[in-house]
């Protein structure tokens, strides 16, 4: 099934699971109408419904705030943690050596990432566990009532905060200064570039920051606020026009004209590919990405897309040697050393 | 047996009065100069003549250049327990020269490196210089190991005048160093000159002799932190996380020394276990909270100011009813406090970990025996009963080495607790809810991440929840599941190791005690027993309190409660356990950064014989 052919199809159809997009909802939302973080919901249940995931292969980690509610609302059938504030990294870290043939994606928030949990994160990055990590970036702590994220701009101005006097964090910068090996930004209103950022996060064989900017209705929607709907869609520059084509699809050519895309392959032989805008934009560049970014700060633009991948980084998994069985399908037999290694242990100590 | 390069001068008036096999030695060197090879291969030598012996490292949190002491404790009744005093004392720090010599008793014991040139001022002890720097030279080893090898001279000289057997010393060397010849060769060879250095140029006038017994065999020589890793590999364990702490460090450490050699699968080569050092403890427990949900055997050490930072993630594992193993290897707190010292000071941190309502399960090993024991245990506790189980144990029992009985393998299977998997909820038609107490026994039934059942998935929260896992903020829910977590607390009773007891006949007092205090109050009790004050002893070995206390409680007039920290936590614990007993309940307890001695122990029962 081709990815058009998919976004084509009647939404009763099913996958080559065999599963409905009903088949990957979850609970109806409780956040505000509106709100940012339900429209990436439904894009995860769209990549994950083409994508052909069996539910039960994908684990869903949160941390706390309006963002990490957001993991009840999309794929009920999957296991989930929804843990502590800032601490998803290292519950998910150990969570996906249980079975590493899972996926993992997680939510976070821009609190819960770049400011509780700016250790953890940085940390999680670096080590490169194989998962999606989301933030839904909206510049403003939403279920405490409005203060001031990590991640507002400077001068910004809230109801009963006064304003904000310090620079913003940039979570793609810190996860590609971190040595990240998938960095994305993407805007919560432009459905389709999160949707297909999303698959390639999902394809990709190591830890996959997603940055999406998210407003808040209720918070930190002013027109003149960099996270508000009316800034993003003004002020969205793409880095390219990006489409994921699944490992089992050909490509077929004519789809792309010559000179115009560059193609990345991802670690499942899964491809991205990236069609040209204005400039040239190589994200597998590291440097350039960083240049980038630093270019989009200082010129106050919301740069969009695939920022930096690296697809055959190795994983975090690849140093542990690890069973092809699951390590929690082991059994005693094989965790328990036998009885007549006792005596050997024993005669380490005398 | 082989008693030196040739025999031993003595002085003629020695041979009226020995005292053989019961006595300590301090040795006072300086931190970073490789003294620990030296002290445990006397240890190990004397241990191997058959003699029970005990080694206790009083060190300075300090990489190199302060004072640090290390004690042998020899003795023939198997007391090894810390004493307040040793009669020998080899003194190769000028740094702490005069204090080591003034902690000498009359008729003590001195050997000294003769290179320190400060006045000893005593008239009232027997006085070896040692030429330690001349021999190291001599011992044309290479400059960088002059220091190390330096130490091997007193290891010579004191085993030449104590008795001890040089081959035995070349065993412990071997041992050391794995059977690397070369540093076996050098090292011996310097024990050898120190010997014969002293078999030609001193004359023995002290009455201190170590002579072969049979006291030893089958046994072992460990650590409490390398007995409870290996605890932990023969209970399967499959996940580790950790944050360098002293003093635990040793235990994650052992982990990665013994599991390569233990765990790894037979057909594939394969590791059948992932260890992690973490950024901190906060991650450190986070992680392992993740693994042990995803249905690994799951544990973290640390220490106090470590586990502070666990609590949230305990707290959540508690409340969302995640089994890990949390291993606390306590040293003396509030803040840094002493980190190389220890102490018994985290039970009520413990027992009340995290905040709101929480209960725990904790361990309380008492030897390095039971650290082999509860480290398979704690993962069978903690999958049946769902929930963190705590271990507690200290610097002393777990950096210190021991004589210990061999370690006894597991006595049954594993217990994985009550875990669905997919032919399960095939069986149930897939019906089942995670927090339901379908049994009566408060613990209900989970699945784990991996099952490809559809309904096997759940949503696990710290946020309020009914018996599906679903959110919730109903007042009842939140009761009903509280209190089931209760009402699990209670099954642990029926799960967690009971307490031991000793009784001696015509016993006014009990005595409660834990951890690592044993050895004090096993030899406070014989002395106490000799002096007409019999007493009958119960070691407390978990928490929740077993009914079999409370009995102890009822059957004595006065129980003492002894412990290593300044409020008397255990004493706490016990009054609220055993409220309507209060009165009879006496705390003694006490904190200064060392292990407790026996002496103490005599005087805080005689104490309460004269009230």
């Amino acid at each position: 099934m081709t990815d058009q052919a998919t976004l084509n199809a009647p939404r009763s159809a099913v996958n080559l699971v065999g599963l409905a997009r009903a088949d990957y909802k979850g609970a109806a939302s409780t956040l505000c109408q509106g709100c940012g973080h339900n429209s990436i919901a439904n894009q995860i249940i769209t990549a994950c419904y083409e994508l052909n995931l069996v539910p039960e292969n994908v684990i869903k980690f949160s941390g706390i705030g309006c963002s990490s509610k957001s993991p009840t609302y999309f794929l009920s059938r999957s296991f989930a943690f929804n843990g502590l504030h800032g601490r998803m990294p290292s519950l998910a870290l150990g969570a996906m050596f249980g079975d590493i043939h899972l996926k993992g994606i997680g939510v976070s928030g821009d609190g819960d990432t770049a400011s509780i949990g700016m250790g953890q994160f940085k940390h999680l990055v670096r080590r490169n566990l194989p998962m999606v990590y989301i933030v839904e970036n909206n510049g403003v702590y939403g279920l405490t009532k409005g203060q001031f994220a990590p991640t507002a701009e400077k001068g910004l101005s809230l109801k009963k905060q006064g304003t904000n006097p310090y620079l913003p964090v940039d979570i793609a910068l810190e996860a590609l200064v971190a040595n990240a090996t998938f960095v994305a930004r993407s805007f919560a209103g432009d459905a389709k570039q999160v949707k297909e950022l999303i698959k390639a996060a999902i394809s990709h064989n190591g830890i996959a920051v997603l940055d999406i900017i998210s407003p808040c209705v209720t918070f930190n929607n002013q027109d003149e606020a960099v996270h508000s709907y009316t800034w993003g869609k003004d002020h969205e520059a793409p880095l390219h026009d990006i489409s994921f084509i699944p490992a089992a699809d050909e490509i077929t050519v004519e789809d792309f004209e010559e000179g115009t895309t560059k193609e990345v392959t991802l670690h499942d032989g899964s491809m991205v590919v990236l069609k040209k805008l204005e400039k040239d934009y190589d994200p597998t560049d590291r440097w350039q990405a960083l240049h980038m970014l630093d270019e989009a700060q200082k010129n106050n633009w919301l740069v969009t897309g695939l920022i930096y991948v690296n697809p055959f980084a190795p994983s975090l998994f690849e140093y542990f040697h690890l069973p092809d069985q699951p390590l929690n399908r082991l059994t005693e037999r094989q965790l328990r050393p036998a009885p007549e290694t006792m005596d050997k242990v024993n005669a380490m100590f005398y | 047996m082989t008693e030196g390069t040739t025999a031993v001068q003595i002085d003629s008036s020695e041979t009226v009065h020995r005292i053989v096999n019961d006595f300590s030695i301090t040795f006072g060197t300086t931190n970073g100069s490789g003294s620990q090879t030296a002290n445990t291969t006397l240890l190990r030598a004397i241990c191997h003549m058959g003699i029970p012996v005990s080694g206790k490292n009083i060190f300075p949190s300090n990489i190199q250049g302060l004072p640090t002491w290390y004690t042998i404790r020899v003795n023939k009744h198997g007391y090894l327990a810390r004493k307040e005093i040793s009669e020998i004392v080899i003194a190769m720090n000028p740094a702490s020269f005069l204090k080591d010599v003034q902690s000498l008793p009359v008729g003590g014991v001195l050997f000294y490196a003769d290179d320190i040139r400060l006045p000893i001022g005593r008239e009232d002890i027997t006085i070896y210089p040692m030429p330690v720097k001349k021999l190291a030279k001599e011992a044309d080893a290479p400059s960088n190991l002059r220091d190390y090898i330096a130490n091997m001279v007193y290891v010579g000289v004191v085993a030449q005048l104590l008795f001890i057997d040089l081959e035995l010393i070349r065993k412990a060397l071997d041992f050391h160093f794995k059977g690397k010849q070369k540093a076996v060769d050098s090292n011996f060879n310097v024990v050898l000159a120190g010997a014969a250095w002293a078999a030609a140029n001193l004359v023995k006038k002290d009455p201190y002799r170590i002579e072969p017994m049979h006291e030893t065999e089958g046994c072992i020589l460990v650590d409490g932190n390398t007995a409870g890793a290996l605890g932990a590999i023969f209970g399967g364990i499959q996940f580790a996380a950790w944050y360098p702490i002293t003093p635990a460090s040793t235990m994650p450490e052992a982990l990665n020394e013994y599991l390569p050699l233990l765990r790894k699968d037979s057909e594939t080569g394969r590791h059948t276990y992932a260890v992690v050092q973490a950024e901190d403890e906060l991650a450190a427990a986070g992680m392992a909270v993740g693994a042990g949900w995803a249905g690994l055997r799951s544990m973290t050490a640390t220490s106090g100011p470590g586990l502070s930072l666990m609590a949230e993630y305990a707290g959540l594992a508690y409340f969302s009813e995640v089994p890990i193993v949390i291993w606390d290897i306590q040293r003396v707190g509030p803040a840094t406090g002493l980190p190389t010292r220890t102490a018994q000071g985290d039970l009520t941190e413990a027992a009340f970990f995290s905040h709101g309502d929480t209960q725990h399960v904790i361990l309380l090993p008492g030897s390095v025996g039971e650290c082999f024991e509860f480290g398979w245990k704690a993962f069978d506790l903690a999958e049946r009963l769902q929930t963190p189980v705590f271990v507690l144990s200290d610097l002393d029992l777990g950096m210190n080495v021991w004589l210990s009985d061999r370690f006894v393998y597991p006595d049954r299977p594993m217990d994985r607790g009550k875990v669905l998997w997919e032919k399960d909820l095939e069986t149930l038609g897939g019906e089942w809810s995670r927090y339901l107490d379908v049994d009566g026994d408060g613990i209900t039934y989970r699945t784990i991440p991996g099952n490809r059942h559809s309904r096997s998935g759940y949503f696990t929260r710290g946020t309020g929840h009914d018996e599906n896992a679903r959110y919730s903020e109903e007042p009842e829910v939140w009761e009903r599941n509280i209190l089931r977590l209760a009402r699990k607390y209670e099954t642990a009773r029926e799960y967690v190791p009971r307490p031991i007891s000793q009784i001696q006949p015509g016993a006014k007092f009990g005595i409660l005690a834990y951890g690592s205090t044993q050895s004090a109050i096993d030899e406070a009790r014989d002395t106490l027993r000799e002096e007409g004050i019999p007493t009958d002893f119960m070691r407390i070995r978990a928490l929740p309190f077993t009914n079999d206390i409370g009995q102890f409680i009822d059957s004595h007039e006065r129980i003492i409660v002894i412990e290593l920290n300044r409020d008397g936590q255990m004493h706490q614990l016990l009054k609220i356990q055993f409220s309507d007993q209060c009165d009879k309940l006496i705390s003694a307890a006490h904190v200064d950064g060392l292990p407790l001695t026996a002496r103490w122990v005599v005087d805080q029962v005689k104490a309460q014989e004269v009230k």
